[in-house]
């Protein structure tokens, strides 16, 4: 990796994006810009939820349609404990990590005796279940959402009320997730949750239990997802149940397969095309035709579809062709 | 407990379940013949009550708007199919489920560019818009029964279409054997717009039928598709009469759970622990209702044979 005369243009590309989010701090202090340090911390948390997510639909060909659920339960474990006025980080983060995680172990173990379809179908419904639940929970805000006063605390350790220090922490956790996965993926344990994309009859006769393996490789996703989900809540300050409609878990499919599935970096490609699409495409539509900006999301619609149809591999498919090509 | 207000619930119930039973037919043909996974089968409700509303809107008349709004359902159904489904049939799930989705950000924004933000209200003739009597102490609306007519009309000639017509044979061949049929000379794609168009009807159908009691409005589908996912989970993907009952079992344990939960948890709980617990575990029933079912037979309740 470090043998720099070996790198192709994807690692090129890679390696700036993630020197650029490093530096992004830096870049704002410059230019006196808070608002992007705003845009930088989104994209950081999404892309960390787009990372766990590739682990399960790209490396494990689990497509799950209810992956926002899981940044919801992660914000709601800071929300809630908030609104009770305990601010201490090292509850929230813990409730996040484990209320998440049992979601996933209790959907994941209905789930994953489908396949297919009724696998998509069947995340996407537990995860409107969910929506449902905070939105009739009318002590929590219910429909109208829950505002955050206050960060999780760390005892001092760091202060999360300041937002470059908020910033680097998920910039952090992000590079941590996506260590984790590719330590997860080159395994044994990854191994089998690959081999089990590709042919799950002939992994079970070799003596795997595929379902075990598959089922523990979702409850880790479910985990860490619902941990960037506690960052989430505490970079917004508001949550509410939308975030996790199915259309938001929608979103973090698309930020997936933009960036190309079954890549190491290619969710955190995808998110930040898809981060970049959402602020400027209104801007660009403007420029072009005054006032067509609004309906931004008729062009989105559309790119989306073309890149469905005819890009295959998302951008890191791109870049591996542009490279053999020369 | 009180008679009227139990009937009136039970109406509400049946009218969902048909409602929801026309969405979940559209998506489980297609699904069946196609193996294709429609998100955007509620785009096509919505667009449904927009040209219903629209239509009634020039004529004045509910009747002649649903009846013109049907044909042109039909033709953006066609036009979906040719420019953009036509592509993915050979892609797996994801493609679809990715692709669909982008058609329901399209239609959404392009329905608000034509008719706008607000919802469009669409009046009823006064003959609909009246009660009936029964049993001399019950009133219900006559509108909602005569969803219910309409839905059990549609669902007979559904099974009509599928079981005694040569194109309903060469759906359920298709449905089991999608190479066989094209193999022994069935226009196999001739078959696959068709049967997306018929798809397209029903789920406009239900679309116009709801419109005078919500009004037709921007995103208006996207609720209640996933609604129809988990009744056809719970039916047994690409299967009619498992949509069918799976859509009333659904439609009726949804709003009678909302109306009567609280009185039901009361029996063995406090009156305010009710009143907190009984909104929120309404709306997860109907989930609730899928986990068990699937706990148990995984290929829901009436698989279809053949596969």
């Amino acid at each position: 990796m470090l043998n720099i005369s070996s790198w192709n243009l994807r690692s090129w590309v890679n390696m700036i994006v993630l020197v650029l989010l490093a530096l992004v701090p830096v870049l704002v202090s410059w230019s006196g810009n808070e608002f992007y340090l705003d845009i930088a911390t989104r994209l950081v948390i999404l892309a960390m939820a787009a990372v766990t997510l590739n682990l399960i639909l790209g490396y494990g060909g689990m497509i799950s349609f209810g992956h926002a659920g899981f940044l919801g339960i992660g914000a709601y474990a800071v929300g809630i404990p908030v609104y009770h006025e305990i601010y201490d980080g090292f509850l929230h983060f813990p409730i996040a990590i484990i209320g998440s995680a049992t979601f996933a172990l209790i959907t994941g173990m209905i789930c994953l005796r489908t396949k297919g379809v009724h696998f998509i179908m069947i995340t996407m419904a537990f995860s409107q279940m969910v929506f449902y639940g905070f939105v009739s929970i009318e002590d929590y805000g219910g429909d109208d959402g829950l505002v955050i006063e206050a960060r999780s605390e760390f005892g001092g350790l760091f202060d999360m009320e300041n937002n470059t220090t908020l910033y680097y922490f998920c910039f952090i956790c992000l590079l941590a997730t996506i260590y984790i996965v590719r330590r997860v993926v080159n395994s044994r344990f990854g191994m089998v949750i690959q081999g089990a994309k590709g042919n799950e009859r002939r992994l079970q006769s070799l003596g795997f239990n595929t379902y075990r393996y598959q089922l523990a490789c979702y409850v880790l996703a479910g985990a860490i997802c619902g941990f960037a989900g506690a960052l989430l809540g505490n970079f917004t300050s508001f949550i509410s149940p939308e975030m996790m409609d199915w259309s938001r878990s929608g979103e973090l499919i698309f930020m997936v397969v933009l960036g190309g599935t079954a890549t190491l970096f290619g969710p955190l490609l995808g998110t930040t095309a898809f981060l970049l699409l959402e602020e400027y495409l209104p801007h660009v539509i403007d420029l072009v035709y005054k006032g067509g900006g609004v309906y931004w999301q008729l062009y989105f619609g559309i790119i989306l579809i073309l890149v469905v149809l005819y890009m295959k591999g998302g951008i890191n498919g791109f870049l591996s062709r542009r490279e053999g090509s020369k | 407990m009180d008679t009227t207000l139990l009937a009136a619930q039970l109406i509400n119930g049946l009218q969902l379940g048909i409602l929801l039973f026309l969405l979940a037919s559209g998506l489980s043909l297609i699904f069946g013949i196609m193996d294709f996974v429609n998100l955007a089968h509620g785009s096509l409700y919505m667009v449904g009550a927009f040209f219903c509303a629209t239509i009634t809107d020039w004529t004045g008349s509910f009747i002649i708007g649903a009846l013109l709004a049907i044909p042109a359902t039909a033709v953006i159904g066609l036009l979906v199919e040719i420019i953009v489904v036509r592509k993915l049939y050979q892609r797996d799930h994801l493609d679809h489920v990715l692709a669909t989705f982008g058609l329901i950000l399209v239609f959404d924004t392009t329905t608000q560019l034509i008719w706008g933000p607000d919802g469009l209200v669409v009046p009823l003739p006064a003959w609909l818009d009246t009660r009936v009597t029964l049993f001399s102490d019950i009133v219900l609306p006559t509108y909602r029964i005569a969803i219910i007519g309409v839905g059990l009309a549609v669902a007979a000639g559904l099974w009509l279409l599928v079981s005694k017509t040569r194109l309903g044979m060469r759906i359920r061949a298709g449905a089991s054997n999608r190479d066989m049929i094209g193999a022994l000379g069935v226009d196999i794609n001739l078959l696959f717009t068709l049967v997306f168009a018929l798809g397209a009807v029903l789920a406009g159908l239900a679309g116009m039928m709801i419109a005078p009691i919500t009004e037709a409005s921007v995103g208006m589908g996207n609720g209640i598709i996933i609604v129809a996912f988990v009744v056809i989970v719970i039916g047994g993907i690409g299967s009619i009469k498992g949509a069918f009952a799976a859509a009333m079992i659904v439609g009726l344990i949804d709003t009678m759970g909302r109306s009567y939960l609280d009185s039901l948890f009361k029996l063995f709980m406090s009156n305010q622990n009710a009143e907190t617990s009984a909104p929120a575990i309404s709306a997860m029933l109907i989930y609730i209702l899928m986990a068990a079912i699937l706990a148990f037979r995984p290929q829901g309740l009436f698989p279809p044979k053949g596969r």
